[in-house]
């Protein structure tokens, strides 16, 4: 027992100097928060899934710090926040702690675990990335944002159609033998969404295409996928792209030397001889919405879809070393052409869809296989129940009965290699 | 330069290490508490360097990170505090037992899973079933029994067969962590992530959500102090500990005691899969434990089996982890940062029992020569 009080005493003696250090600086943090005051009434607390050697994130984080930056305001940040209460307590910290009142999270399945926050913190305002609750909950302060990234999978796909009928030209494959390969995360909207739009775009130039895609079953592992980007080349793909987040399949590429179509940004310092083109998601634009209605005291869209007309939807450079001449030029068409409205991606015109007992059960086709009618589970529920018809006209209309992909179609001229996840 | 050194003299090494009997226990602690400080000081001094904030500040935001804006009445970082030092103190008090029987179960990430999926799985399936009351009662039979039957295997197969368990429980680890990524893949759906259950969530009490983890885990270390120290059992675990065949010699059923005590510690794990479970996140996803279960290991031994010393060393780590973690967030660097922060203290924590153990004689020979 002596022992025990003594060791008290200890602990206690501990405190008290953590104690002391906290009010010997407490007129140091006043003083900066009264410097800070006259130029920020917004501060932004972005909660990030990884940190900066996940392409995806580094894309969040460079734009976080772009629009900070334009806006002179503060920010705080959160790495490494998995899809978990984690990310509830990590809300509640750039709150608490740093005085955040506007709190992004980036990630899909941050959603539920954002919610939770924003029901109990209502003067903070709380943007999700990717999410798809946002248009049926109840709560204002909750908002869903993501970007019309098909048109720029389509535009990267016309570059990759363009680079597979120059190497049919040469004589280095068939026809038939223009397939490409596809690295997906998991079997879900916005992943498929993603592919059929990458797919299509090389339909455009190069009919003849078809496409292979394995998934990996998670958004950032670089082993698993380079290996699905290795077992794709040894499976006769001749062009690789990819929806997950590491640098797996770029670097599979450049060691085999096929070509690849990146995401997320551009690996051309990693992979000079096989980078085409990348397309992504430039965040900034968003952003600066957000802390702009912020500063206003405007509510936030419920739901914002960012375009190529608002600069959320970007290509890097063409790397010309390895696209096909001409790619440049035919991407400024198409780009025109999207942005006129008299090209659409998902013009069901362009692709055929077969229905059977368990693929496609949502679909009406004709007698062509040409998709007349499709019923999306627009308002997310546990049993992924279809509630809106999103064909009119011929057109498939992505992200406009809310920002968050819901095009799961399975379309004729892709493989599912598999759908374990 | 040193091979002139060995040729001109013949002469006994600078120094040699003997083995020191007994050191006054404050002096052992003071030398403990001399290496905490000491290697906090030195990473704060590396951090310094890497972001060009001083000591003072360094150390601030550490504080922030761990306990926000305390002084303006703001408790809730405390809370979360504690909270994580409630969590991976119930693993360390857990694997306490088995340890001080020198089994070593390396299992309490997997026990903590399986108790942690069992309480779901009720959670889902019962919830909307059965009576709040009647629920409870059977989320936490479930989840202890879960545990204790996932560190029971291991050690039948030890008490009978003799199987190494630190590779058994080991393996049970991943046995556990992949059913609970099936799991996840059956009723995740889309991102694989299960939204938080409503249904079997401990109670709050007022506001205080955490309030009730913190309770359970500190009557278990009071529970798990009198159990080792003054309980007929925790005797016998001791002595199965020092030597099985003085435990067979004096009567003690070995099989028996090994069998019984990994019991405690997988039900105890299980008890630490509840508080997150159904206390915390109301899901599961297969890192739900984090890793705690390992770090567990060595917050026992650094304890040196004593719950109170533990619940110091716990409240110490989670402190740095959280600490650390703030000043790389603040100072955008990489999120290894407070793991390498981490891992630099525990070093030295670890280290400085050499000099408690032994003591170094540095010769006298040259003095004496000189003089």
């Amino acid at each position: 027992m002596k022992k025990v009080s003594k060791i008290l005493a200890l602990i206690l003696a501990l405190s008290m100097v953590f104690a002391f250090a906290a009010c010997k600086n407490e007129p140091a943090t006043g003083e900066n928060d009264t410097t800070a005051g006259e130029l920020a009434d917004v501060k932004v607390g972005f909660i990030f899934l990884h940190d900066e050697n996940s392409t995806y994130d580094k894309n969040f984080m460079d734009a976080a710090k772009k629009a900070c930056e334009e806006m002179g305001i503060e920010y705080a940040q959160k790495t490494q926040i998995p899809e978990s209460n984690d990310c509830y307590d990590a809300a509640v910290e750039l709150i608490e702690v740093d005085g955040c009142n506007v709190i992004f999270a980036d990630s899909f399945g941050h959603e539920s675990f954002l919610m939770k926050a924003a029901a109990e913190y209502e003067d903070v305002q709380f943007c999700h990335a990717t999410g798809t609750q946002a248009h049926t909950s109840e709560l204002k302060n909750f908002h869903n944002a993501f970007a019309s990234i098909y048109e720029g999978r389509f535009l990267a796909g016309v570059a990759a159609g363009m680079k597979l009928n120059e190497m049919i030209e040469a004589g280095e494959i068939t026809e038939e033998e223009a397939k490409m390969g596809y690295v997906g995360a998991f079997t879900f909207a916005e992943v498929i969404s993603g592919y059929t739009s990458f797919y299509l775009g090389a339909k455009s130039v190069c009919p003849s295409v078809t496409m292979d895609v394995k998934f990996t079953g998670s958004w950032y592992d670089e082993q698993k996928e380079k290996e699905a980007a290795d077992a794709l080349i040894t499976g006769g793909c001749v062009l690789i792209s990819q929806h997950a987040d590491s640098m797996g399949a770029p670097t599979a590429c450049e060691t085999a030397g096929v070509p690849n179509v990146s995401y997320n940004g551009s690996t051309i310092n990693a992979c000079p001889n096989t980078f085409i083109v990348s397309s992504r998601i430039n965040w900034a634009p968003y952003f600066e919405y957000m802390i702009q209605c912020v500063m206003d005291g405007k509510a936030i869209d419920t739901d914002w879809t960012g375009t190529l007309e608002t600069g959320s939807v970007m290509l890097t450079d063409v790397n010309e070393a390895v696209a096909a001449e001409g790619t440049v030029a035919k991407l400024e068409e198409v780009k025109a052409a999207l942005n006129d409205g008299s090209l659409q991606v998902f013009d069901t015109a362009n692709f055929t869809v077969t229905v059977t007992d368990t693929l496609n059960v949502n679909a009406t086709v004709d007698g062509n296989g040409v998709l007349t009618g499709y019923m999306a589970d627009v308002d997310t529920d546990e049993a992924f129940t279809a509630d809106t018809e999103v064909v009119e006209g011929g057109v498939f209309y992505e992200s406009k009965f809310r920002s968050g992909p819901y095009f799961d179609v399975r379309i004729d001229g892709i493989t599912l290699l598999d759908e374990a996840y | 330069m040193a091979d002139n050194t060995t040729v001109k003299h013949h002469r006994e090494p600078l120094f040699h290490i003997a083995k020191r009997d007994d050191m006054v226990w404050w002096k052992a602690w003071l030398i403990r508490i001399a290496a905490i400080v000491i290697s906090i000081f030195a990473m704060s001094l590396v951090s310094m360097a890497l972001t060009e904030k001083s000591l003072f500040e360094t150390l601030e935001i550490m504080y922030r990170g761990v306990l926000g804006r305390i002084e303006e009445g703001s408790t809730v970082m405390l809370w979360k505090y504690l909270q994580q030092i409630a969590i991976l103190l119930c693993l360390s008090l857990a694997l306490t037992p088995a340890f001080k029987m020198k089994f070593w179960n390396c299992g309490a990430e997997g026990q903590a899973l399986v108790g942690g999926l069992g309480a779901l799985i009720v959670m889902i399936e019962l919830g909307p079933k059965l009576p709040y009351g009647v629920l409870m009662v059977v989320v936490v039979a479930v989840s202890i029994l879960a545990g204790a039957i996932w560190g029971l295997l291991p050690a039948i197969f030890k008490a009978f067969f003799n199987t190494n368990e630190t590779l058994f429980t080991l393996m049970m680890n991943y046995i556990a962590t992949q059913i609970i990524a099936y799991y996840v893949y059956i009723k995740g759906g889309g991102s694989n992530v299960i939204s938080p259950v409503a249904y079997g969530n401990f109670p709050k009490v007022g506001d205080n959500k955490y309030l009730v983890n913190i309770i359970i885990v500190a009557v278990l270390t009071v529970a798990m102090y009198i159990y080792l120290k003054y309980s007929k059992q925790g005797y016998e675990i001791s002595v199965v500990g020092e030597s099985q065949n003085t435990a067979r010699y004096i009567g003690i059923n070995v099989k028996k005691v090994i069998i019984r005590t990994m019991c405690i510690s997988g039900a105890l794990c299980g008890v630490a899969g509840l508080l997150l479970v159904a206390g915390t996140d109301h899901t599961i996803r297969t890192d739900t434990v984090g890793g705690q279960g390992f770090t567990a290991i060595m917050m026992s031994w650094l304890g040196q089996f004593n719950p109170f010393i533990m619940v110091f060393m716990t409240a110490l780590i989670i402190f740095l982890k959280l600490g650390a973690g703030k000043v790389a967030d603040t100072c955008r660097l990489n999120s290894s940062f407070s793991d390498i922060f981490i891992g630099v203290v525990i070093l030295c924590v670890v280290g400085c029992e050499f000099f408690i153990r032994y003591t170094i004689k540095f010769r006298h020979h040259k003095k004496e020569g000189k003089a």
